[in-house]
Parts: C-alpha cells; sequence; structure tokens
C-alpha cells in the first residue's frame, strides 16, 4: 500500500536530481530532503552517485524523528547497501535477500520507532 | 620458551609447580608453536574447548591472559591461560589473583589422555591427574556421561544436529558437538587403558563397546562427511586420518583442509597474501552447485572486511563452509569463532590491507607520470566543466597529449602521489602554467579543449571587424558606406581605386588636391582615432558621392584642382606630391585613392591652413553637413537595433514565463 507512494515520490526525486544542470555529480547533494509530504506521512529521498534511490515514508505522527535522524538512516542504509552490492553473487535489480542487510534495516526502524 | 616466568603479560609473575610446567609444557607442544613461540590459535581453540568451560570464560581467559591484546598465543600467555582455566574449572573467577595460588591442573578433556601417554615416565603426574580428575567430578566427568548415551544417537545418525540440543545448555552449540566428538574419538584413540583410566572416574562408559564400533563408524562417518575433530589427535593421528575431514560442526578448519584450501586458493591466485576478486571467487564457488543464495549468504559470512573480494583466511572460510554445506550442515548466521580470519590464524598478519593498497599503489605509481594528466584533467574539468575526472580520463589526456608528459614531468616530482581533489587546488595555480603549455600542443592535438581554446581566442580578434560593418543594418547606404569607409581605412587603396562607383578614397587623404585642403584638414585634426577617421571619410565619402552624384564634383575638382594649382607655384615641395596625386586623382576623380595618406595629410596640413578660408569654410559647413546626415543615419541605426533589442528582450521574458509555467512545482 506503499507501493502508490513510494512511486510517486520517485517523480519527485527525479525532478530533484535532474533540476541541478550545472552542478556535476560529485558536487550534488546525496540526501534530498523531505520529498512530498501528505496529511499521513512524509517521504524523504536519497540517491547515490549511482542514481540509485533510497525513499523513506515516515508516519506524519512521529514529528520526533529529526533531520539529522533521517540522514544517519540513510547514510546506513547506503553503507548496508554498498556492502551487499559488494557480494558477487548478488545481481543489481535482484531483491536484496541479505540477512545482515535486513537486520540492519529492521533495527534501523525499531530505534526510528 | 621461558617456563619459569610463565606469564608474560602485564608482568606479573606465576610460579608454576613441576606438575604444572610439565603439563604446561606437553600442552604447549601439543598446540604446534611455530618458530617464533606463537601457537596455532587452532590448536590453542580445540584445547580450550576441550576444557568444558562455557564460551564467556574462554574469552575471560584469553582476554587476562593477554592473547586478546597481543592477538597470539605465547608461551606466557598460554602458561597464564592454563591457570586461568584450571581456577575456572575448580570454580575461581577468572582473575590473575586467583592464579597467584596453587591450583590443580587445569582438566582437558580428551587431552589428558594425550598428557598421559605423553608422560608416562611420570606416575606422579599420572597418579595426581587421575586423581584431580576424581576430585574434579562436577565439570569434567559430567559431559561425558552424557557420552555414552549420545555416542549411540551419534554413531546411528550421520547428521550431528541431534547433538546441538542435547548440548545447547551445556556449551555454545557449535562448539559443543565438536568437544563432545572430540571426546570420543580422542578417547578411542588413546587407547584403551587411558580410557579406561578415565572411566574409572566416570560412571559407566560404554566406551569398549563404543570403541570397537567407533572405528567402522568413524570410517563410516568419514565417508559420510563425518567431522573428524583432531583435537586430541597428534600429528600421527591426523596423518591417520589421511582422509578429507570435513569438519563442519566444529567450524574449524583442519591442516588437512588448510592445505587443501591453500592449493585451491593457488589455482585461483598464486600469491597467497593477495586477493582473490569477487567475480573469480563467484566463478570457483559456483561450480560447487550450491545456490546463489546459500553461495551470497557464505560470501556475506566469510568476506569480513566487505571489500568484494577474498583474502586468502577469507577464501578458507568461504570454502570450509561452502564444504559444510555440501556436506549437509546448515548454514550458521553469524560467522563462528574459529572460521574468523583473525582467531583462526592469528599469527598470520591479514594483509588485505596491503594488498588492496597494491592496486592502488599501481594505480598512483601510473598517476605519478600521469599526475601531470590528472593535473590536466582538472584544468580541463575547469576549462570544460567535465565530470570528475577518472582513470579513463586520465588515459585519454594522456594519449591526447603525450607531449605533455615532459613538461609535467618537473611538477609531479615536486609534488608526491596526488589525488584529484588535492590536485584541484594545485591546479589553479598551475592553470597558468597549464594555459600557457597547453596554448602550445593545442595545435596538433585535436581535442574538444584544444578547439574550445581555440574558439576562445578566435573571438577576440574578429570583433574589431565586426564593429566596422554592421550586418544588421537595415539601410544599404549605410552598408555601402562602411564597406567603403572600411575598406578605404585599408592600406589596400590602389584596389579600392579600380573599382567603380568608389568613391574617392576614404583616408582623408585627399585625392583631390583641392580635397586635400580640407581633407587633410580633417584628417590631420583627427587623425588619431581611426573611426574618427572613417568619418570625415564618411563625410569625405558622402561629400565625393553627393559631388558625384550632384555632379557637381567636376566643378568642384577643377575648383579644388584650381587653388592648388595656384599655389603650386608657391610650394613647390607640397605641390610635387600633390601634383602626381591630382593627375592621380583627376582620372580617378570618380573612383578615387588617396596614394599615401598621412604623409600626404601631413605635407598638405600645412597647405590647408594657407588656403583661402572661405572655401575652407565651405567645405567645413560641407563636412559638418555630411556628419549631422552620418549622425541621423547612425541614430536611426541605433533606434532600429534598440527596437530588435527590444523585441528579444519580450521574446526571452515570454520564454522563461512558458518554463516557470512548465516547471512542475516543487515543495520543499
Amino acid at each position: 500500500m506503499f507501493h502508490y507512494t513510494v512511486h510517486t515520490s520517485l517523480d519527485v526525486v527525479e525532478e530533484k536530481i535532474s533540476g541541478v544542470g550545472k552542478a556535476l555529480a560529485d558536487q550534488r547533494e546525496l540526501y534530498l530532503g523531505l520529498l512530498y509530504p501528505t496529511e499521513d506521512y512524509k517521504v524523504y529521498g536519497y540517491v547515490t552517485n549511482s542514481k540509485v534511490k533510497f525513499v523513506i515514508v515516515v508516519d506524519s505522527s512521529n514529528t520526533s524523528l529529526r533531520d539529522n535522524e533521517i540522514r544517519s538512516m540513510f547514510r546506513k542504509l547506503h553503507n548496508s547497501f554498498t556492502d551487499v552490492m559488494c557480494n558477487p553473487f548478488y545481481n543489481p535489480g535482484d531483491p536484496i535477500q541479505s540477512k545482515a542487510f535486513d537486520s540492519i534495516v529492521s533495527t534501523m526502524m525499531v530505534q526510528a520507532c | 620458551m621461558d617456563q619459569g616466568s610463565a606469564a608474560g603479560t602485564g608482568g606479573t609473575f606465576i610460579s608454576l609447580s613441576d606438575t604444572e610446567q610439565r603439563c604446561y609444557s606437553g600442552l604447549y607442544a601439543l598446540c604446534q608453536p611455530d618458530s617464533s613461540g606463537k601457537l596455532a590459535a587452532g590448536k590453542v581453540a580445540e584445547l580450550f574447548r576441550a576444557s568444558q568451560l562455557p564460551a564467556e570464560t574462554l574469552h575471560q581467559v584469553t582476554e587476562v591472559c593477554g592473547a586478546k591484546r597481543l592477538g597470539y598465543f605465547g608461551c606466557g600467555q598460554f602458561y597464564v591461560a592454563l591457570k586461568l582455566m584450571a581456577a575456572a574449572q575448580v570454580g575461581l573467577p577468572v582473575r590473575l589473583e586467583s592464579v597467584a595460588g596453587e591450583l590443580p591442573l587445569p582438566v582437558f578433556v580428551g587431552i589428558m589422555n594425550e598428557l598421559e601417554m605423553r608422560y608416562p615416565n611420570h606416575p606422579s603426574t599420572n597418579e595426581s591427574q587421575p586423581h584431580i580428575l576424581g576430585s574434579l567430578t562436577g565439570s569434567a566427568p559430567r559431559p561425558p556421561a552424557d557420552r555414552p548415551v549420545l555416542r549411540h544417537p551419534d554413531t546411528s545418525m550421520d547428521k550431528q544436529e541431534a547433538w546441538s540440543p542435547p548440548r545447547s545448555p551445556g556449551i555454545s552449540p557449535p562448539r559443543s558437538p565438536s568437544a563432545y566428538r572430540s571426546y570420543p574419538y580422542g578417547a578411542q584413540r588413546n587407547g584403551t587403558d587411558t580410557l579406561l583410566a578415565h572411566d574409572g572416574n566416570v560412571p559407566g562408559r560404554l566406551s569398549v563397546p563404543q570403541e570397537n564400533s567407533s572405528p567402522s563408524h568413524y570410517s563410516l562417518k568419514l565417508q559420510s562427511e563425518h567431522p573428524v575433530i583432531t583435537c586430541v589427535a597428534s600429528v600421527e593421528r591426523l596423518v591417520e586420518r589421511a582422509e578429507i575431514d570435513y569438519s563442519d560442526e566444529p567450524w574449524r578448519i583442519t591442516e588437512e583442509q588448510r592445505e587443501y584450501y591453500t592449493n585451491q586458493f593457488r589455482s585461483l591466485q598464486p600469491d597467497l597474501n593477495a586477493l582473490i576478486m569477487g567475480t573469480v571467487a563467484k566463478n570457483f564457488f559456483t561450480k560447487s552447485k550450491l545456490p546463489i543464495p546459500e553461495l551470497s549468504h557464505i560470501w556475506e559470512l566469510s568476506d569480513v572486511d566487505k571489500d568484494g573480494a577474498l583474502t586468502f583466511p577469507e577464501f578458507c572460510t568461504a570454502f570450509h563452509l561452502i564444504v559444510a554445506r555440501k556436506n549437509g550442515y546448515p548454514l550458521p548466521e553469524t560467522l563462528p569463532a574459529t572460521l574468523r580470519p583473525g582467531f583462526v590464524e592469528p599469527g598470520v598478519v591479514t594483509v588485505p590491507p596491503s594488498e588492496a593498497t597494491e592496486p592502488l599503489i599501481v594505480f598512483d605509481d601510473k598517476m605519478m607520470p600521469g599526475a601531470n594528466q590528472l593535473e590536466m584533467g582538472s584544468v580541463d574539468l575547469q576549462m570544460t566543466s567535465r565530470p570528475g575526472v577518472t582513470a579513463k580520463q586520465d588515459t585519454r589526456d594522456e594519449s591526447r597529449k603525450p607531449e605533455f608528459s615532459p613538461k609535467r614531468i618537473p611538477d609531479p616530482h615536486e609534488k608526491p602521489i596526488q589525488r584529484v581533489s588535492t590536485l584541484k587546488p594545485d591546479s589553479p595555480q598551475e592553470l597558468d602554467a597549464n594555459m600557457k603549455s597547453r596554448t602550445r600542443p593545442r595545435s596538433y592535438s585535436s581535442t574538444s579543449i584544444d578547439d574550445a581554446m581555440k574558439k576562445v581566442e578566435e573571438p577576440p580578434t574578429p570583433p574589431p571587424r565586426p564593429q566596422k560593418t554592421h550586418s544588421r543594418a537595415s539601410s544599404l547606404d549605410l552598408n555601402k558606406l562602411f564597406q567603403q569607409s572600411g575598406q578605404g581605412s585599408r592600406p589596400s587603396q590602389h584596389s579600392l581605386s579600380a573599382k567603380s562607383g568608389w568613391l574617392p578614397p576614404p583616408p582623408a587623404l585627399p585625392p583631390r588636391p583641392p580635397a586635400t585642403q580640407i581633407f587633410s584638414f580633417l584628417p590631420g585634426s583627427e587623425k588619431s582615432s581611426q573611426k574618427a577617421v572613417q568619418q570625415p571619410n564618411f563625410a569625405d565619402f558622402s561629400k565625393f558621392r553627393e559631388e558625384q552624384e550632384s555632379s557637381v564634383r567636376g566643378g568642384l575638382s577643377t575648383e579644388d584642382l584650381a587653388p592648388p594649382k595656384s599655389d603650386s607655384t608657391l610650394r613647390h615641395q607640397g605641390h610635387a606630391p600633390q601634383k602626381p596625386v591630382r593627375r592621380k586623382l583627376h582620372p580617378e576623380s570618380e573612383s578615387a585613392t588617396p596614394p599615401s595618406a598621412t604623409p600626404y595629410s601631413a605635407a598638405t596640413l600645412t597647405k590647408s591652413t594657407q588656403r583661402p578660408p572661405p572655401k575652407q569654410k565651405r567645405e567645413i559647413q560641407m563636412a559638418i553637413r555630411k556628419n549631422r546626415e552620418t549622425n541621423a543615419v547612425l541614430t536611426r541605426l541605433n533606434s532600429e537595433l534598440q527596437q530588435q533589442l527590444k523585441v528579444v528582450h519580450r521574446e526571452r521574458v515570454t520564454l522563461e514565463s512558458q518554463l516557470e509555467l512548465l516547471r512542475p512545482v516543487a515543495s520543499t
């Protein structure tokens, strides 16, 4: 049920990363910030240098989450994602089945909530 | 081997009794010390596990004795550890203080047999040990008591998972089966006498029948991927179990296995200290026909440094896990301690960092001669705002500008290996140098940068030219006028004279002698500025044209000619140049070209002052009129251009508004 939200936020991400035409890729900020607030939830975006997009959907009622926490969450996500990618048996595009990755994500979500 | 002072860690001195010394030295020898006195961690781990102490205690022992700090077990650490384990087995806390006192020998189930075997000459030892064993019924004998119970299911079952649950309360599951496995085999191998000696303290063990069946079972298990623990076995025993053992459950790698892995590693990568790349390893491990998710999991477990490549220990770990999986053992969720590269081979310094830097070093070496290219690359970045410099770009720059290398060599020598980030601050400093040097090879390197450079340099020169011509000027008159003026100002006046329809030459220089009076006056006054010359030229031209059109020219010319003629006698010198000029001009009155403008004007300047004022005034007035007309034309042109500018402005505004409309509403 969040897929719809995530898909709509992808457009916002695309627009954000394509807007800065003059800046080079490595000058562009990886953290995109609050993409799209609705009444129910807030969507945060993060894009890597290889155009892999991370989207976090947070319940709007959870106002205790600060921007720095979101940033650290994205950083952890990015790190564990790179670890997953290092695995030569992992084909990019496959659903991630790494248990380490799942554990990191779950602990992160538990911390957030 | 310093047996006297057992504790080499922290300077604490722990005394050892004779028995302890003997025992410890035996154990030390058992653990296969290498030349520097460090013990094989595998052996030490086996020994520790044989002590049947809980894992936390063993960790504490390792920590206290200092091996954890050092990363390996030296003689001192080993002795301290043994004493600590003895203390722990007695029930004392694992502290250095507790080992200060007299303690019984630590009990290593399955290993004491070895010691008894080794030291048959020490009846005291033998006597004491069983005695001690008898006293330590709490810890040691209890697990063996379960052994007979477990042996049956164990022998009947190939898989050892059944072992884990019953053993879990005692010791960690991965270790317990291993330990328990070791006991029967170790005990069996040690011979019945020692076994019986053990059993003397332990309530009835079905060791004998087990022993009979065990060899067969053992061989059976060998075939059925039975994990053979060689913790007790000496090297001879290892040789006895010559078949490849898959020690899965204990998650320990035997020597044979290690040799096998080493050979396999060598087949992939000759250098044992180097890395196996991920793709290479992937192909290799895929041959094992394990499902990809499991291989992926194995990789995750074994690639500890997460670099996408396997060092030798990582490779052994991965191979071991694959072997285990193939033998049916479930993959652990986390890497067992024995399989960790750091633990299994504490003495071997893992060199992935250094190896990881090897390719980097190669790259850096390439960067040394290529540092110049990197600088070039960074300059290129700045020049052409390209994306980040990469190695490819460096090589491309290298290939494009090979001639740069000799120039650049002095620069890299000054600086050590630099990264792009550090080069960028340097690049502005060297930008000038780069620019200068770049301009030189530009001629023979056909790159876009060079083209851009050329383009950059080209524009400055043309502008002066276009300024003279207004292509957008709608008035042809002006064009013609400017063309005439522009071309007239050029020294190519002779060529102009050949053209028909050309009015008398620009540069003021008086194609016509009479004109010389006035034109020389005018150009003389405005000789400094070319444009100013143009204007009088315009004026001259227009005047000439008018004269031509009005066909008054003839009269004018005659009039103009007249005074010079009259003055010719007066100024011989002036006339001399004038006359020929006049002659030239006269026939060329319609398409006149002033011969040498400046000297002529200089020569005629004096004349002009001597010209009759009225004619001068008239000419001046004519010139003024012409200037006014030129002004009018120019203002008209200006207004037209202004209008065009406004139109363009409007278009730009509309486009911008459209862009704003099209841009989606962005929040944040």
